[in-house]
């Protein structure tokens, strides 16, 4: 019977940043499926909230990405 | 619409196309081992790597499947954006670091490294073929169903030309040429996208109402077709929509807003009147008929969530969780797809493989907000044709000139061939690595494993273009919605807890992996969705309550997995 050493994981800092994304896309999902009109107000007074939810959220996946690439420079 | 076929846009395809196979036949001069061959050696840097992440990823589904989708019904193909990216999160923070130092060659390897279990090995190399499968039908559809207006020539010879470039590619020096196409389809996708984007807002918004006279299109029994009663032919077509009615307020007097910045665009937009088409179908002996009629919308309504994913505003709970499900499946499946996660082994290690999923990320999210001025750019052109929502893209392009008409479809095509090469990579590596070498114990020599990879990708090259032609009347573009759900069903509960939870046995593995792909894939095929496109069947006959599965089958996976593992014995630990 062969040893089975344990996978390696991924970093804690990873997954606090994965749970951070998750939160954001969580709570704009969340807020499609029960508030959909919401997304037309325009406080800003330019775009909606849709379109500015949603480029925030790719722009967030990159800048998260960023942090994580500086946080595990020296990994 | 009958579309001119333009002699630049084949030319710039073959030179891509001959272009590409010439580089893969210099790279593969050299003798190649099990490594090169399946893995680059290891030795991509990890800046290439992250473009061709995106040259892998970025299917014709992405590029002109989003941006027509945008320009037909406004907001909610970006949704499909986001779920796509936001895929890549999972990839990044979770899965890339250790699947790289856990796995050699296929996601068989990764899911199989604590085991050595010939029933995991068969049961991801399984779920790899099927995951591919219906990925690659609908790219080979896609090309054969773009190469008649788009270059002039019949469906087989798109299928063909596509299946032939690509078999080529891989079997000449397997990883290595194929993250080289991969690259060079990225970057061109990205640049020529970004200046598009750039000529529509160089343009800004443009009233342009256009006759606003409703218009028939009838196929005949004999498959010949009228236009408003008469014969169609290129003086009597269709005529193209996609206007713009009245700018806003602010603009009173002029016709046109000049150059905008890419917020403002969006703002305009908002303020203005579009003209959107409807269509509706009636069939009767005379033969098929679709009216398109005009229909004008405030900008604000086509920027909101609502336009294709109706449920959102019905009120049904089912239609709401179909649509939950849906963006569950886009977030889970992309660090699930086996020909995303083999290109994690052609990086020297875990660092490149972050870096490059860094790069991949910036890539593919510029690439998605581009889609969205792509799409709300032609939803205004005036050169949409309503009878295919795939050709939003080039007419656009066509809309600014001629030779951007000419590389964005040859683009188009490149779009293909990158993709497909990955899923004829992964699908080699199921075959020849996993099946025949590791669950029937074929013993071969290195050489002799890439022969037998070669081999694969031949075969599977040959499937690749059969599908294609087989299916070319099928309604396939749900079958990329199906692979994302299967691969999160059947993978992703396997990778999370191999990765996180000791306790889980080979059993547990395996049997995640299958209940969750056969899951996912009895829920697709006794959905509404399915029963109406595919049987033409009733939508009210269909047994399960709502069409996506994931919201069911991911959870399903990890429950699978927990109460099997728990049930069988543990693995032994090192002492």
């Amino acid at each position: 019977m062969p040893d089975h050493p344990l996978p390696p994981r991924a970093s804690r800092t990873g997954l606090v940043l994965f749970w951070v994304y998750v939160a954001l896309y969580g709570g704009f999902m969340a807020l499609v499926l029960a508030r959909p009109d919401l997304l037309a107000l325009r406080p800003f007074g330019g775009v909606n909230l849709a379109i500015a939810a949603g480029m925030g959220l790719i722009a967030a996946a990159l800048v998260l990405a960023v942090v994580y690439m500086v946080a595990r420079a020296d990994r | 619409m009958l579309h001119d076929t333009s002699p630049a846009a084949i030319a710039i395809f073959a030179a891509f196309v001959g272009g590409v196979i010439g580089l893969s036949m210099y790279l593969g001069r050299a003798k190649q081992s099990a490594r090169d061959y399946y893995a680059a050696h290891g030795q991509i840097h990890w800046f290439v790597n992250g473009i061709a992440f995106a040259g892998d990823y970025l299917s014709a589904a992405s590029f002109l499947g989003i941006c027509g989708m945008i320009a037909f019904s406004g907001y909610d193909g970006f949704l499909y954006s986001i779920g796509f990216l936001a895929g890549w999160v999972v990839a990044l923070f979770v899965i890339a670091e250790p699947i790289k130092e856990l796995g050699t060659f296929t996601l068989a390897d990764a899911l199989d490294a604590r085991f050595k279990s010939p029933a995991i090995k068969l049961a991801v190399a399984v779920s790899t073929l099927v995951v591919s499968v219906f990925y690659l039908i609908p790219q080979m559809v896609g090309a054969g169903s773009l190469i008649t207006p788009l270059l002039g020539l019949p469906h087989a010879a798109g299928v063909i030309i596509v299946g032939v470039a690509v078999t080529l590619i891989v079997v000449t020096a397997g990883m290595v040429s194929t993250t080289w196409v991969q690259f060079i389809k990225g970057s061109l996708l990205v640049f020529f996208c970004a200046v598009t984007t750039g000529l529509i807002l160089d343009r800004g918004l443009v009233e342009n109402t256009g006759s606003l006279a409703p218009q028939v299109r009838t196929v005949r029994p004999d498959g010949s077709v009228l236009v408003d009663g008469a014969p169609q032919t290129r003086d009597h077509d269709l005529r193209p929509v996609g206007t713009l009615s009245r700018l806003p307020e602010r603009y009173a007097g002029r016709r046109a807003t000049g150059p905008l910045g890419p917020l403002e665009y969006l703002a305009a937009l908002e303020d203005s009147t579009v003209v959107t088409w409807t269509a509706q179908k009636r069939v009767d002996a005379a033969g098929a008929h679709t009216t398109y009629a005009p229909v004008e919308r405030q900008g604000g309504d086509l920027l909101k969530p609502g336009g294709y994913f109706r449920g959102l505003t019905s009120g049904k709970l089912a239609d709401r969780l179909d649509f939950a499900s849906l963006m569950l499946a886009l977030f889970c499946g992309t660090a699930s797809l086996p020909h995303i996660l083999i290109r994690y082994y052609t990086v020297k290690d875990a660092a490149a493989a972050r870096k490059s999923t860094v790069v991949g990320i910036a890539a593919i999210g510029v690439f998605y907000v581009l889609t969205l001025y792509l799409g709300l750019g032609a939803m205004t052109s005036g050169a949409l044709d309503p009878t295919d929502t795939n050709m939003a893209a080039p007419l656009l392009a066509r809309s600014f000139s001629t030779t951007l008409f000419a590389v964005i479809s040859a683009i188009a095509f490149t779009t293909v061939l990158g993709t497909v090469s990955g899923l004829i990579m992964a699908g080699s590596g199921a075959v020849a690595h996993d099946l025949v070498a590791n669950v029937f114990g074929v013993a071969m020599t290195d050489h002799e494993k890439v022969r037998c990879g070669k081999i694969a990708a031949a075969a599977l090259g040959i499937v690749a273009m059969a599908l294609g032609i087989l299916f070319k009347n099928f309604n396939v573009s749900f079958l990329v919605g199906w692979a994302f759900h299967i691969a999160a069903s059947a993978n992703l509960p396997a990778l999370v807890m191999v990765l996180f939870w000791p306790r889980t046995t080979r059993q547990g593995v395996a049997a995640a992996v299958t209940v969750g792909m056969l899951a996912a894939l009895g829920w697709i095929l006794l959905s509404a969705d399915t029963f109406e496109k595919v049987y033409g069947l009733s939508r009210d006959l269909a047994p399960v309550p709502f069409s996506q599965p994931g919201l069911v089958t991911i959870p399903l996976g990890f429950l699978v997995l927990v109460s099997v593992s728990l049930l069988t014995p543990p693995a032994t630990r090192p002492a």
